[in-house]
């Protein structure tokens, strides 16, 4: 589950990690409002106007509307013109921002909504490093990752230069402990009064991750300020999905107008979908299975137009709400339901089609394969329905079938 | 001969809900020595078990069964009182670590964790814990562990698999149901079947299983099912690269996956370019292994790569 950076940032703060200060902002008028709070809070002239969507690169991304204007915007008219420059600047931005959709490379070519910004004191940058937690699958423990390289993916640090990449591993009983956030903090150069809050920094978050069972906080930059204090100037953090239950502070800030319509939808009756952009809908149990059968479909000649396993142990509602949810989409030109059935039974799917099929009808080719336990009971109540299903020995032929029938 | 489980191998469960219970009874009727059960407020109670036997299961054994299976309250004392070796768990995601770690300190050599959901802290905290042990754990989430005939331990159908000469690994539940069908549609079976599961922090790896199968006189062959996300597959190509003297053949699933996408299992993400079907596939093959092009072709690949390794 991934939040905004206005929500990581007061989450941070609430934990004593030091963050710029910062105000929310949805409309023009809230913009300007946060502008004058804000300088005379921190002293500082400049404030910063953020685009708050879930995907990175916003500072390097485009808005459509208008293509000359990037994600997070820096506002320096306070320096010479004073608080009403900086207002009237910032109220200019947020006019176009709001409601405007911002392209970056982590949205795709339709890029998303902007319908909140954050609106940040502007940090007088000595140094950007880069800070993150994360898991490491290898050694199946956390890891703090560090380099002096800020405001550079990671992943090009890890390409180029992977010596300046710190690591130390976070013990599952002991946490981070103190000589190794000295040991990353040397690692990053710090000197000082910088040294000690890069200590405090480091350890903060390491137990800030273990607190609230994240996947990744990635801290990109993490600023040294001239004055020598350690600040989290951007921030991404996403959550682990299994622990949720154990925060529900933190669930309650999920954004769902940040996701797709279907696939919450579609987790509300446990199953897990995931919208791609081919025409061949799919329905398959087993998460492993459903990639196959995405594979064998551009095997065949075919894209598919969704990954959806409908679990293990899936009654007949849940298959059926299924079917309702491929077959909404306009895209879709045939539907390819492939099950092994383990402790899934294949009657209970060969049921829940046919009730689906009974409530919104079938307008488009279907090959249903059924393998497993019930298998021929499940192909005999397919046969009996007197619906136009094709039915399929093994996955290839599935999904061959699918596709004939789609072009025909 | 196989590896983990075989005809002795004497089973309790943890986590009897409906879910453990029904697992319970289809293990029974394949004849898994099942044992005992933990419950920490139902001991001195016994669940009762009976129906007609599973013919696909250990043969030699009457059409029915009937099987009183006793409640402990701790897993040490049903050790004590059972003398089982293996733990099937399935309890809940947010106690499933707990009960893990439970059945480490309780005496047993094999935890089998069918839970899936369980948070990854508590998973990273179990296994390091497990590890300080001399127990080995395998999943979670995952479909169990079974030698054809011999034991049924999880929850995957009992009469696709067939005593035979493979040895099968996989990340994926119903992909392994897949391989184990074609194994014995083409007549080569199985030693013993490992689901290792599709989590992020898993107990048993890729190595651990291909380590145990080169070493199992019976198994000629093993068949590797992965999938996109971390770098097991490639870390298993290493290995065989250094250590394997029997045939490989493998699938990769997720060639199709988008970047950035949880598919399903939580381990199975592409992050920041890493963790791709193709670059998992060409580590594989470049270690020798034979992959199969597509799902449906594994048992076909597995012949191949037999037919290969005897020329």
């Amino acid at each position: 589950m991934n939040i905004h950076e206005f929500q990581a940032k007061e989450l941070m703060k609430s934990r004593g990690i030091p963050v710029p200060v910062g105000r929310v902002a949805t409309s023009v008028s809230e913009a300007i409002g946060a502008v004058a709070p804000l300088i005379e809070e921190t002293g500082t002239p400049v404030v910063v106007v953020k685009s708050q969507i879930h995907a990175g690169g916003r500072g390097k991304g485009q808005f459509k509307e208008y293509p000359e204007l990037g994600g997070v915007n820096v506002v320096r008219n306070g320096i010479e013109g004073g608080v009403e420059a900086a207002k009237a600047r910032v109220g200019e931005l947020a006019a176009r921002m709001l409601g405007s959709t911002l392209v970056t490379v982590q949205t795709g070519p339709l890029g998303k909504p902007v319908s909140r910004l954050y609106v940040e004191s502007g940090v007088d940058i000595d140094r950007e490093l880069y800070l993150s937690v994360l898991l490491d699958r290898s050694t199946s423990k956390n890891i703090v990752m560090a380099s002096t390289e800020g405001g550079t993916e990671i992943e090009d640090v890890a390409e180029a230069t992977p010596e300046k990449i710190l690591k130390a591993q976070i013990d599952p009983g002991l946490g981070l402990l103190d000589f190794q956030a000295r040991d990353i903090a040397f690692g990053l150069g710090l000197e000082g009064a910088a040294f000690k809050n890069g200590v405090k920094f480091i350890k903060a978050l390491a137990s800030f991750a273990v607190e609230f069972d994240t996947d990744l906080i990635e801290i990109n930059p993490l600023v040294v300020t001239k004055d020598e204090s350690v600040v989290a100037l951007d921030c991404k953090m996403s959550f682990e999905a299994n622990a949720m239950y154990r925060h529900p502070d933190v669930r309650e800030m999920r954004d769902l107008s940040e996701e797709n319509a279907a696939e919450i939808e579609a987790s509300g009756y446990g199953l897990s979908f995931i919208k791609l952009d081919g025409t061949i809908g799919c329905m398959v149990n087993g998460a492993g299975l459903a990639m196959a059968t995405m594979d064998i479909i551009k095997y065949a000649g075919g894209e598919p137009a969704n990954f959806l396993d409908v679990g293990g142990g899936a009654e007949k509602d849940q298959v059926a709400a299924a079917f309702k949810i491929i077959t909404r989409d306009p895209s879709v030109k045939g539907i390819f339901v492939n099950i092994f059935g383990g402790i899934m039974r294949c009657d209970t799917i060969a049921q829940g089609v046919i009730e689906a099929v009974a409530e919104v009808g079938l307008s488009l080719p279907l090959v249903v394969r059924l393998e497993g336990t019930n298998v021929e009971l499940g192909k005999q109540i397919l046969d009996e329905s007197g619906l136009n299903i094709l039915s399929a020995t093994d996955m290839k032929d599935g999904a061959q079938k699918i596709l004939e029938a789609t072009r025909s | 001969m196989s590896v983990l489980v075989d005809k002795d191998t004497k089973v309790i469960i943890q986590g009897m809900g409906k879910t453990g219970r029904f697992h319970t009874d289809r293990a029974i009727a394949y004849g898994t020595q099942m044992v005992g059960a933990v419950h920490p407020s139902r001991a001195g109670e016994s669940e009762r078990f009976e129906g007609e036997t599973d013919h696909s299961g250990v043969p030699g054994r009457p059409d029915h069964y009937s099987v009183e299976l006793p409640i402990y309250r701790t897993v040490k004392e049903a050790v004590a009182a059972t003398g089982a070796t293996v733990s099937v768990v399935y309890v809940p995601p947010p106690f499933a670590a707990d009960a893990i770690m439970e059945a480490a300190d309780g005496g047993i050599d094999l935890v089998v964790c069918i839970t899936e959901g369980i948070p990854v802290a508590d998973m990273v905290r179990a296994k390091s814990y497990v590890m300080r042990r001399n127990c080995r754990l395998v999943g979670p989430n995952c479909p169990g562990v079974i030698t054809p005939q011999e034991c049924k331990i999880g929850i995957m159908p009992g009469y696709i698999h067939q005593s035979g000469r493979i040895g099968v690994v996989s990340r994926s539940g119903t992909l392994t149901y897949e391989a184990v069908h074609q194994l014995t549609q083409v007549g080569l079976g199985q030693t013993t079947a490992i689901g290792i599961g599709g989590d992020p922090v898993n107990g048993t790896d890729f190595i651990d299983c291909l380590r145990m199968f080169n070493d199992d006189p019976a198994t000629e062959g093993v068949v590797l099912i992965g999938e996109i996300g971390g770098a097991a597959e490639e870390e298993a190509a290493a290995w065989i690269t250094e250590n394997m003297t029997k045939p490989v053949a493998g699938f990769i699933a997720g060639t199709t996956a988008p970047a950035g996408k949880r598919m399903g299992h939580a381990g199975a993400i592409i992050s920041g370019g890493k963790g791709t079907a193709a670059d998992k596939i060409d580590a594989l093959e470049a270690a020798g292994v034979l992959i199969a092009p597509t799902p449906t072709d594994i048992g076909a690949t597995m012949v191949d790569a037999i037919a290969g390794a005897g020329s």
